[in-house]
C-alpha cells in the first residue's frame, strides 16, 4: 500500500472506465423507458409472473450475498474473533452497498419511489411477512450505514464524530445480527404462501431456515470471493496486516462455511422427509434438485474441506465461487425455475434483455461504488491517525 | 411408488420415523465430516 493514498492524480481512461461507462448508459436508458413507459415496456412480467429477474436476483440474492456483513461482524465483536477484524470493513461495505442497491433496485419494481416510506410510517400492515422484510431492511440499512460511517469519517477527517459511531459498534452489530435473522429467514417465508405455485422439491415449511442458514454460508463465501478479487485488484490499496491476515480469514471463514453447508445439505433432507416428496427425485425436476444440491453444496462444502486441510487457497477460491453461484441458484429456482413450475411452457416467465441489463447495472453499480470506497477510505487498510 | 396414506396419523407415522432414522444418520456424518474438516488442525502450517 502506497502512502499516498490521499493524492488525487490526474484522471486516466482505462478499459474498466469504459466497460462501466458504456453499461451505466445502457441502464440509464432502461430506467428512462422503465419510468416513462411502465413495467410492461421493459418487463416480461405478467399476471401470473409479477415477480422476476429483478426480485429473485437483485432482492433475493442481493440480501443473502450481503450477508458477510453480520456475520463478519458477529464473529468479530459477539464471538471476539478478532483474527477477523480485517475482514470486517470490506464485508460491511459490500453489506450496506448491497442492501443500498436492493433498495434501489426495488423502486425498478415498485415504482412511485415518492411513496417508498408509505409501508413504515403511514399505513403499516403488519400482518403481512413482506412488512416485516420491508421494516428490517429499512432498519438494517440504517444499520449498516452506520457500521461503515467510521470509514467514510476517517476519509473526510471528522475525528469526533468517527469516536462517537465507534463507541455504537456492539450495539449496532447485536442490532445487525437480530435484523438480519428475522429479515433473511422472512425472505424465505414469503414463498410459504405459495404451495401451489413452487415446485414440491423446493417448497417446504423450513424454508425460512433454508434461507437463513444458506444466507451465513453465502456470506462467508462472498467474503472470500471478494478478498480474492481485492487481491488481486486492489492489492496496492491494502496494508501488510491486511494482505498478511487475509489468508487466515480465507481459510478460517471457508472451514465454518464446509461445515455449514454440510448442515444445510442435512435439513433439506430432513424437510424432503417430513414432507415425504421423495418421488419427485426420479423426475427431470428431481434432477435439476438434486444438481443444485449436490453440485453447488454437498461438491462446494467438501472442497472447502479440502482447501481447509491443505491450505490450498485456490481450490478455496474456487469452492467460494461455487457456493455463490449456488446461493444464485437456489434464490432462481424457488423464484423463477420451480416457481409456477405446473404452467405450460408458453406461459412461463424469462426475463427481457432489458431486466438482464437492468440487473448487470445494477451490479456493476456495486462494483464501481466498492472500488471507489476502497481506493478512496480506509477499507483494505488501517488509517494512520487511527490504528 | 409413492406410499398411499388414509390418515393423516399414518401419513406422519411414516415421515417421521423416516426422518428419525434420518436424523441419527446425519448426526453421525456430521461428526465424522467434523473429524475430516479439521484433522490437519494440529498440523502446523509452516512444517
Amino acid at each position: 500500500m502506497a502512502g499516498g493514498h490521499f493524492s488525487r492524480g490526474t484522471f486516466q481512461w482505462r478499459p474498466f472506465h469504459v466497460i462501466v461507462g458504456l453499461i451505466f448508459l445502457a441502464g440509464l436508458i432502461v430506467t428512462v423507458l422503465r419510468f416513462t413507459g411502465g413495467l410492461g415496456t421493459v418487463t416480461n412480467l405478467d399476471d401470473n409472473n409479477p415477480w422476476g429477474l429483478w426480485i429473485g436476483f437483485d432482492l433475493l440474492c442481493g440480501v443473502a450475498l450481503a450477508a458477510g456483513g453480520y456475520v463478519t461482524s458477529a464473529a468479530c465483536y459477539i464471538f471476539g474473533l478478532k483474527r477477523y477484524h480485517t475482514a470486517v470493513r470490506p464485508a460491511i461495505l459490500t453489506a450496506f452497498l448491497g442492501y443500498a442497491l436492493v433498495v434501489l433496485a426495488l423502486h425498478y419494481d415498485v415504482g412511485r419511489f415518492w411513496r417508498l416510506p408509505y409501508p413504515i410510517f403511514v399505513s403499516q400492515g403488519t400482518t403481512s411477512v413482506l412488512f416485516e422484510v420491508g421494516l428490517c431492511v429499512f432498519l438494517y440499512l440504517t444499520v449498516l450505514f452506520l457500521e461503515f460511517s467510521p470509514a467514510a469519517l476517517e476519509w473526510l477527517g471528522w475525528k469526533k464524530v468517527r469516536a462517537l459511531v465507534v463507541k455504537l459498534t456492539l450495539v449496532l452489530t447485536i442490532f445487525g445480527v437480530i435484523l438480519s435473522t428475522l429479515h433473511q429467514s422472512s425472505l424465505g417465508a414469503l414463498y410459504l404462501i405459495a404451495p401451489s405455485k413452487l415446485h414440491p422439491l423446493w417448497y417446504s415449511g423450513y424454508l425460512p431456515v433454508y434461507f437463513f442458514v444458506s444466507s451465513i454460508f453465502a456470506g462467508m463465501s462472498m467474503v472470500i470471493f471478494e478478498s480474492s478479487l481485492s487481491h488481486r485488484f486492489l492489492h496496492r490499496k491494502m496494508d501488510e496486516r491486511h494482505i498478511r491476515e487475509s489468508h487466515d480469514v480465507a481459510f478460517g471463514f471457508g472451514k465454518a462455511a464446509s461445515f455449514l453447508m454440510i448442515s444445510y445439505l442435512g435439513i433439506k433432507l430432513v424437510g424432503l422427509a417430513m414432507d415425504n416428496t421423495w418421488q419427485y427425485l426420479a423426475s427431470s425436476w428431481g434432477g435439476w434438485f438434486l444438481l443444485e444440491l449436490i453440485g453447488f453444496v454437498a461438491l462446494p462444502a467438501f472442497l472447502f474441506a479440502v482447501a481447509v486441510r491443505d491450505r490450498n487457497l485456490k481450490l478455496l477460491r474456487f469452492s467460494a465461487v461455487l457456493s455463490v453461484l449456488g446461493l444464485i441458484l437456489n434464490r432462481f429456482n424457488i423464484s423463477l425455475i420451480a416457481f409456477n413450475w405446473h404452467l405450460p411452457a408458453a406461459e412461463r416467465y424469462f426475463p427481457s434483455w432489458m431486466e438482464i441489463v437492468l440487473s448487470i447495472f445494477i451490479v456493476t453499480l456495486g462494483v464501481a461504488a466498492y472500488r471507489f470506497a476502497c481506493i478512496r477510505m480506509p477499507i483494505l487498510y488501517d488509517h494512520p491517525d487511527y490504528s | 411408488m409413492q406410499t398411499m396414506f388414509h390418515t393423516l396419523h399414518a401419513f406422519m407415522l411414516h415421515t417421521k420415523s423416516i426422518t428419525y432414522l434420518l436424523v441419527g444418520g446425519l448426526l453421525i456424518g456430521f461428526l465424522l465430516f467434523w473429524f475430516f474438516l479439521t484433522g490437519r488442525d494440529d498440523e502446523d502450517p509452516q512444517a
